[in-house]
């Protein structure tokens, strides 16, 4: 399996890691956008979890639970609390890693399928970090996930500079067996801007 | 320091004559700064050493990846001085329990776990 692609011309690039699709055009989904703004982070922070738990909320009408029977309200639930942590995380991460200097928006999009759920998050990303990124994804893709996820806890539990826990994409590959793909777009040259699609597959 | 945590979003109380911690709501704060209030309340929890602490997390509907790399270091900390034991309470009415509570035991084999 390849894990890389490089499709390159004189002006656009784009690079796919992990498992990337280009979903077909005729589906439900909900969308929903963020303007850059001149707000602190530290103010909108609560924005990320409200706009989560909407999506998760909104999805569980495609999954009705019946009253009379408890499987189904169980796995109402539990679809509702996986899409409320996935949503959520990723919002954190596009705010966290958003390049603030862009007017680039920042998205969520959710895509119902019959059998999975399809999140997909863009945001800009600054050109300086994008190394570091995809050398965290390349280490994603190559690691045994629960064995990654317990060192990266012990390393951040030795770390008390540690900011940034890492967490997120990692407890989606272990705790809820998703597939994580991601799509890197020049979208603007000088100044560069670069904008970073992260695609989590979560099968229901 | 306060032993009880009040806002908006979740509550965090501390009951000395079981030495529970319980946690209630949704607990999704930015990263360690903005948890350290929380992370300090555990410290001082376990540094009057009982016997057993008890995370009661029964009534936490939502943590995020910070929260949980919160508790985790805590749960590595008491591993460490070996003289404390840990119990972790969560429900099996809510998902994430299910899916990420047992990481805990994997930081600490001892840990007990109980999905009441």
């Amino acid at each position: 399996m390849s894990l890389i692609s490089n499709f390159s011309s004189h002006i656009d690039m784009t690079q796919i890691f992990g498992d990337f699709i280009e979903p077909s055009a005729s589906q439900e989904y909900l969308i929903i956008g963020f303007s850059p703004s001149s707000v602190p982070l530290k103010q909108r922070w609560r924005n990320n979890g409200l706009s989560a738990d909407f999506l998760a909320d909104y999805l569980t009408t495609f999954f009705p639970g019946n009253q009379d029977e408890p499987s189904t309200i169980e796995r109402q639930a539990e679809i509702k609390s996986a899409v409320s942590y996935i949503a959520n995380e990723l919002l954190e991460n596009a705010m966290k890693f958003n390049d603030e200097t862009s007017e680039y928006p920042i998205d969520i999009k959710l895509l119902l399928e019959s059998d999975r759920v399809i999140f997909s998050v863009a945001n800009s990303i600054s050109p300086q970090a994008v190394d570091k990124f995809q050398a965290y994804i390349q280490q994603l893709l190559t690691s045994e996930p629960s064995e990654l996820y317990i060192q990266r806890l012990e390393k951040n539990a030795a770390d008390e500079s540690c900011t940034n826990s890492g967490l997120g994409l990692l407890t989606m590959l272990t705790d809820y067996t998703a597939k994580l793909g991601w799509k890197f777009h020049t979208v603007h040259q000088d100044p560069e801007v670069i904008a970073v699609t992260t695609m989590v597959q979560l099968t229901v | 320091m306060a032993m009880e945590i009040n806002t908006e979003d979740y509550q965090i109380c501390y009951d000395p004559a079981t030495a529970t911690v319980s946690f209630l709501g949704s607990i999704r704060l930015s990263g360690p700064a903005e948890y350290a209030p929380i992370a300090q309340l555990l410290t001082q929890v376990a540094d009057v050493e009982p016997t057993k602490i008890t995370l009661n997390l029964q009534q936490l509907e939502f943590l995020n990846s910070s929260g949980i790399n919160m508790l985790s270091k805590f749960i590595i900390e008491i591993r460490k001085t070996a003289r404390v034991r840990i119990a972790v309470q969560g429900s099996q009415s809510i998902g994430w329990h299910g899916k990420s509570l047992r990481n805990f035991q994997r930081l600490m084999p001892g840990l007990q776990l109980d999905f009441l």
